[in-house]
């Protein structure tokens, strides 16, 4: 026991006014740090005591001055240079709106400042630890005893002199209060650590879920699922389930024009001419479709050579002499109506489409089979 | 006692009980299990909660759009309810903070639970105006941050005054409450055998040692906060009006609302605390602390600001008239008249008519008339906030576009949500911490205070 250190020396009091004459005696002889402890505040102990009033006011004055002028600054900001709105035909700085949030902020950050300060600068709390938790003396001054409390850390303390100093002016249940020994605990304890890191994650996890997950799901977003006629799928609008619509019977598309031709042979469309000319525009339509819909047959060059070559029927060449020295008509032909297991392209393609095609179908068989003469200056 | 001395105060607690017997008895319910009542009242509440939960979740999955409110009355029950809490929530305040600064000892026995009310009160207020912006997920927008939008909240809007003001108050509230319970929680740790609630009352009392170094800065911390309270209380509900006051709608558009609404908020807040301090003085054996002159005091300033309401009403209707204006006339007629006077006269029954009976001495002081009467003006102030609402918007200036409105029972469920958990959070808190403040009682019974002859100089 004797081997421990001493915090302080206590005595307890019963009445308010016993607190008041021992607070006055124990100044009186000399002590400067003490306190005294009561379950509720003692009126008149802080002039007993002789420590003055409480200057928490001023913190108070200085915390709510500041947010009334940061608001006031932060509105005129906001409002008037960063991001001015016209609204209801007032100035961009119409200070009198400006009162009301003013007013609010200046109570939130004194109030909240003041119990900041109250709390973790003149308390020090969280506090917990304190040596005086858990004596006997805490727990009577808890409910309804009085208590004295001298230091050891005063200047003139001596634990046998204090002791019976209390004993002079009345106290009771005199004792001394032991430092009790304590636990150092290292922050670099590798539980503790994964415990931090623990947390860390999972608060990026759910902060992550949170803003970039949740708030795009149902019933948070409806985008996923929009009651809205979809092509392809049910809808019950219509009578018969689909959310697709026919065209009406007998309708025809725009720029359509029947084919004359149909199921005729050969030499009826022969004497057909292509009614577009040999320009760059035209060439370079007719290359865009036929790279869409020929080349995947017929190959970028015409040769045939496409990845269906192999497979049976052999895509034909567009290079043959047959297909060479036919008119342009014959070949229309062909992409209106089909051949063999060539579909119909009258669908896919339009009348202007077609005849570009051809064109460009006569600089394939011409650039592919170019003879010397075509090159200029020979 | 045929006469009274009037000399002497009344003590605000009768029969001198010592600081031990006030532990005990404030903290019984804390240290006991709970009896019949309670279980039947929290089954009540809970049920009250989840079935209008529901309504709320259902809400949340399917929009807004299953609320009564539409064109052209755009704001139904949401608001109605959000300005109904909100005043309730102002009789905590005013108990805590102005009857502190007025130094009206008789507040202490009632003040925590005042309080307590106030913050629950604030949160089912809190409720409406979230959920009816319909993506209530997104409400951080309601606050100025730098975004990525590079765009601010409209500071000179009274629905950014709003959310100001609700969010201070209930902040600075609950941190006037926490400020409260710190030195009873330090008395609680100190008494209890339980290990676990040990735990608790230390981590919650944050090493409280009443010290009397540490009292001088606690007075004075409680009073600056009643300070800031008092005017952030006129300003709450004054916020609150200026939502109707700055718009042009026949009814809204005028500058009696602040005083009035203060005062309904007054009202209404001091009927909800009068009627639940009633049961938990009968369940929990407070009536020496709780006393029926407190409630007598608290029927007087209900008679006073429901006069004050009355006042109201009538003047509304004198410069209705006197403005000459076709439309606020016309608005104020039809409020009496039109097909809401069901409404209208429900309201001015309960808040004006009944309350006078007030006057009368035995109806103060005794628990079943005045309970009833809290009831009524609470059914009276509720119908208040529908009328100046629904009235308003249901028949403004066009007559074309003029419009009733019926709520759905998803509105009906959710205000049976905001009670469910504002009763169900009474009940928890009864239990959980202590409903009248320790430290305060026991600095205001008789001989807790030195007899100022100076111990023995």
């Amino acid at each position: 026991m004797d081997t421990k250190k001493i915090h302080s020396v206590t005595a307890i009091f019963d009445t308010p006014d016993d607190i008041i004459m021992a607070s006055q005696e124990t100044v009186k002889a000399g002590y400067t740090k003490f306190d005294t402890n009561t379950p509720y505040p003692v009126h008149g102990i802080e002039k007993a005591m002789n420590i003055g009033t409480s200057y928490l006011g001023y913190f108070t004055l200085f915390l709510g001055l500041s947010g009334a002028a940061f608001a006031f600054a932060f509105i005129y900001w906001v409002a008037a240079i960063d991001y001015p709105l016209i609204i209801g035909g007032k100035p961009f700085f119409s200070w009198p709106a400006f009162i009301p949030v003013t007013f609010e902020v200046t109570v939130l950050s004194a109030a909240v400042g003041t119990v900041g300060v109250l709390i973790a600068g003149l308390f020090k709390f969280p506090n917990n630890s304190h040596t005086l938790h858990d004596t006997d003396y805490m727990k009577k001054v808890s409910s309804d005893k009085f208590g004295v409390c001298i230091v050891s850390i005063d200047p003139m303390f001596d634990e046998a002199k204090a002791k019976s100093f209390l004993q002079g002016i009345g106290g009771k249940d005199i004792e001394t209060i032991y430092e009790p020994e304590r636990k150092t605990i290292n922050a670099f304890e590798p539980k503790f650590i994964m415990g931090l890191i623990l947390i860390a994650l999972l608060t990026a996890g759910a902060t992550y879920f949170a803003l970039n997950k949740l708030v795009f799901m149902q019933p948070f977003t409806w985008m996923a699922e929009q009651n809205k006629l979809v092509p392809q799928s049910k809808n019950v609008m219509f009578g018969d389930g689909y959310g697709m619509r026919t065209p009406v019977e007998g309708t025809v598309a725009r720029g359509f024009t029947p084919y004359e031709f149909k199921g005729m042979s050969d030499s009826a469309v022969k004497n057909l001419s292509n009614p577009l000319p040999v320009s760059k525009q035209v060439l370079a339509k007719g290359k865009e479709k036929f790279d869409s819909y020929c080349s995947p047959c017929h190959g970028y060059y015409g040769k045939g050579d496409s990845r269906m070559n192999g497979q049976f029927p052999n895509p034909p060449s567009l290079h043959s002499d047959k297909v060479t020295n036919w008119a342009d008509g014959n070949i229309y032909h062909v992409i209106v109506n089909g051949q063999n297991v060539m579909p119909s392209y009258a669908k896919q393609l339009s009348k202007d489409e077609r005849w570009s095609i051809i064109r460009y179908i006569r600089v394939l068989q011409r650039s592919q089979n170019a003879k010397d003469s075509d090159v200029e200056g020979k | 006692m045929s006469t009274i001395d009037y000399t002497q105060e009344l003590p605000t607690v009768e029969g001198k009980p010592s600081a031990q017997s006030i532990d005990d008895v404030i903290s019984k319910p804390l240290d006991t299990k709970p009896g019949n009542l309670w279980k039947i009242l929290i089954t009540i509440t809970s049920l009250m909660l989840l079935v209008g939960g529901g309504a709320l979740g259902w809400t949340f999955y399917k929009g807004i759009g299953v609320w009564g409110n539409n064109n052209p009355v755009g704001w139904g029950f949401d608001i109605v309810n959000f300005v109904f809490w909100v005043g309730i929530g102002h009789a905590g305040t005013l108990i805590s903070a102005v009857l502190f600064l007025l130094r009206q000892r008789w507040r202490t026995g009632i003040a925590r639970f005042a309080e307590a009310m106030t913050i629950f009160a604030v949160m089912c207020a809190g409720i409406f105006p979230a959920i009816h912006t319909g993506r209530a997920w997104l409400d951080g927008y309601l606050f100025p941050y730098p975004n990525a939008n590079n765009i601010w909240v409209n500071f000179t809007s009274p629905l950014l005054w709003d959310v100001f003001a609700v969010s201070t108050y209930f902040t600075v509230s609950a941190i006037f409450w926490y400020v409260g319970l710190m030195p009873d929680f330090a008395t609680l740790r100190d008494r209890t055998t339980n290990t676990l609630k040990k735990n608790i009352y230390s981590i919650l009392s944050l090493g409280w040692r009443h010290s009397s170094r540490h009292w001088q800065h606690y007075e004075k911390a409680y009073m600056i906060l009643a300070g800031f309270a008092t005017p952030l209380v006129l300003s709450v509900h004054t916020i609150v009006s200026f939502d109707f006051a700055v718009s042009v709608i026949p009814g809204w558009h005028t500058t009696i609302f602040p005083p009035y609404f203060v005062a309904g908020a007054v009202f209404s807040g001091f009927a909800m605390v009068q009627n639940v301090l009633i049961f938990v003085r009968q369940a929990f054996n407070l009536k020496h602390i709780i006393t029926i002159g407190h409630l007598e005091k608290m029927n007087q300033v209900m008679l006073l600001v429901g006069t004050m309401v009355g006042y109201a009403y009538a003047m509304e209707f004198f410069v209705a008239w006197y403005s000459g204006n076709q439309f606020e006339t016309f608005t104020f007629i039809n409020r009496a008249l039109g097909p809401y006077a069901w409404a209208y006269w429900t309201m001015v029954s309960c808040n004006v008519i009944f309350p006078q009976l007030f006057w009368i001495k035995k109806i103060r002081t005794t628990i079943l008339p005045m309970f009833i009467l809290g009831v009524v003006v609470n059914i009276g102030m509720w119908f208040e906030r529908f009328v100046i609402i629904v009235t308003s918007l249901s028949r403004d200036y066009l007559p074309s576009s003029w419009g009733m409105y019926t709520p759905t029972i998803y509105d009906l469920g959710i205000l049976m949500f905001s009670f469910g958990l504002f009763f169900t959070n009474v009940l928890l808190f009864v239990r959980a911490l202590p409903a009248v403040s320790i430290a305060e009682v026991k600095a205001v019974v008789d001989g807790a205070q030195p007899s100022h002859k100076g111990g023995h100089h």
